[in-house]
């Protein structure tokens, strides 16, 4: 659209008069807020028309403002004035609302954020606490069976059965307490090497005339038996103990050529 | 620039926007309602009428379909020729002549505005007889262009221009 034609049409005066239809005027409207340089020429035709206007009134009428709004008061036009405080009012209020729920939300979100920290930390508390108890019930153990292994190696009437380490083995040793009474033997195998990949101690009873083993049991789990200390039944006479290695699973009969130690019961106990 | 502030104001009816708004247009309005009515009495009552009549639909005002000043001059306009239409006003006028407002202002004494009031006197006096009735029926009375174009047996196509080139005289003269 070229905007000088456009102005110079003189639409713009017609607009401003009201002599347009209201569909043409609605579309000037829009150009006005579109084109500075039109609003600019429509400001400038209406002052001149209020001037021209203004030379057709008998005088300035301000003074009639005080009767207009008498009468406005009479009909009850201006009775809700006073829109500008309670507005104030409305916003204050608006506002310390808006604070209120913020501060709310920050404060929803810090109790949140805590609670968070709180039960993480519970967790690994917790965590801690678990590993606390089995280490506690891991020194109740070892504790209770030093206890027991030191009952039997105070009691009078254990055995005690030094095994001597054997050709394979010269530096090994084990001690047999042999509690006849209740049938049990404890194998304190300390002295034993780690057995190789595959293969298993075993203990053997023995009577020696004739030379007779009877399996005792294996000595399950060596490496990870801290104490080395090993509970057995043993219902036999025994006049011996030794220990060979097998092949894990254990044998029938010992591999005597695998003999790591032996020992005698001596019989003054 | 229209004041769209103050009549934003006005539509939350803020008393004194409409005081400032009053301010601003109650004397081209007057003077509008006076050169329909040529009477002093009457014009004020009217004028009176408008502004009540502002205050109470200022709602039904938007800068979409028009200037608050040609919303202003439509009411004025229509109630003023409402005025003339009344038997009290017919019996007082019996002999309406056809006058308008270049008579008001040349039979006029005494302008509230001085320096406006030295320019129109002397527009009206370069003015020729043909721009003071375009302006008089377009203006003042409110006629459309085909109204305006059969009441002056000017061709339609032309009342547009004509009329712009009146009032370019009246803006000349006001910036000087």
């Amino acid at each position: 659209m070229n905007i000088q034609e456009y102005i110079n049409s003189g639409i713009l005066e017609l607009y401003v008069y009201g002599a347009l239809s209201p569909q043409e005027s609605e579309e000037v409207s829009k150009v006005l807020k579109q084109y500075p340089e039109v609003e600019t020429e429509v400001s400038e035709i209406e002052e001149a028309l209020k001037s021209l206007a203004s030379a057709a009134a008998p005088y300035n009428p301000e003074q009639m403002l005080a009767a207009i709004k008498a009468k406005l008061i009479s009909h009850g036009g201006i009775v809700q004035m006073h829109p500008t405080p309670i507005n104030k009012r409305a916003r204050i209020i608006s506002f310390i609302s808006v604070a209120a729920s913020l501060i709310f939300l920050v404060g929803i979100f810090v109790l949140l954020n805590r609670t968070n920290n709180l039960r993480q930390e519970l967790r690994v508390v917790e965590a801690k606490n678990a590993i606390m108890q089995t280490k506690v019930d891991d020194s109740e153990n070892s504790l209770n069976q030093a206890k027991t292994i030191l009952a039997v190696i105070r009691d009078p009437k254990v055995t005690k059965v030094p095994l001597a380490g054997q050709q394979v083995a010269p530096d090994a040793y084990v001690n047999v307490f042999w509690d006849k009474e209740n049938n049990k033997a404890y194998i304190d195998a300390l002295g034993l090497p780690e057995p190789p990949q595959g293969m298993v101690y075993q203990v053997w009873s023995l009577k020696l005339d004739p030379l007779t083993p009877t399996s005792m049991g294996l000595l399950e789990d060596f490496s990870n038996n801290e104490n080395k200390v090993f509970s057995f039944d043993n219902p036999n006479e025994s006049q011996a103990f030794g220990i060979t290695l097998e092949p894990a699973g254990g044998s029938e009969t010992p591999t005597m050529d695998q003999l790591y130690t032996l020992g005698v019961v001596t019989n003054n106990a | 620039m229209q004041p769209d502030d103050l009549i934003l104001r006005l539509q939350q009816k803020d008393e004194k926007a409409f005081e400032r708004l009053y301010t601003l247009y109650s004397q081209s309005i007057f003077g509008v309602i006076n050169s329909v009515l040529h009477d002093t009495e009457a014009s004020e009552e009217v004028l009176q009428d408008v502004f009540i009549k502002v205050w109470d639909n200022c709602d039904s005002y938007s800068s979409k379909k028009g200037r608050f000043f040609t919303w202003l001059l439509n009411i004025a306009r229509n109630a003023a020729i409402d005025k003339t239409r009344s038997k009290s006003f017919k019996n007082q006028k019996k002999n309406l002549t056809q006058e308008y407002f270049v008579d008001i202002i040349e039979s006029k004494n005494s302008f509230s505005n001085k320096m406006d009031a030295i320019g129109i006197s002397k527009y009206i006096k370069t003015l020729g007889e043909e721009c003071k009735k375009v302006i008089n029926l377009l203006f003042f009375k409110g006629y459309t262009q085909k109204e305006a174009s059969e009441e002056l047996s000017i061709p339609l196509g032309t009342i547009k221009t004509r009329n712009r080139l009146c009032l370019n005289k009246l803006r000349e003269i006001l910036v000087e």
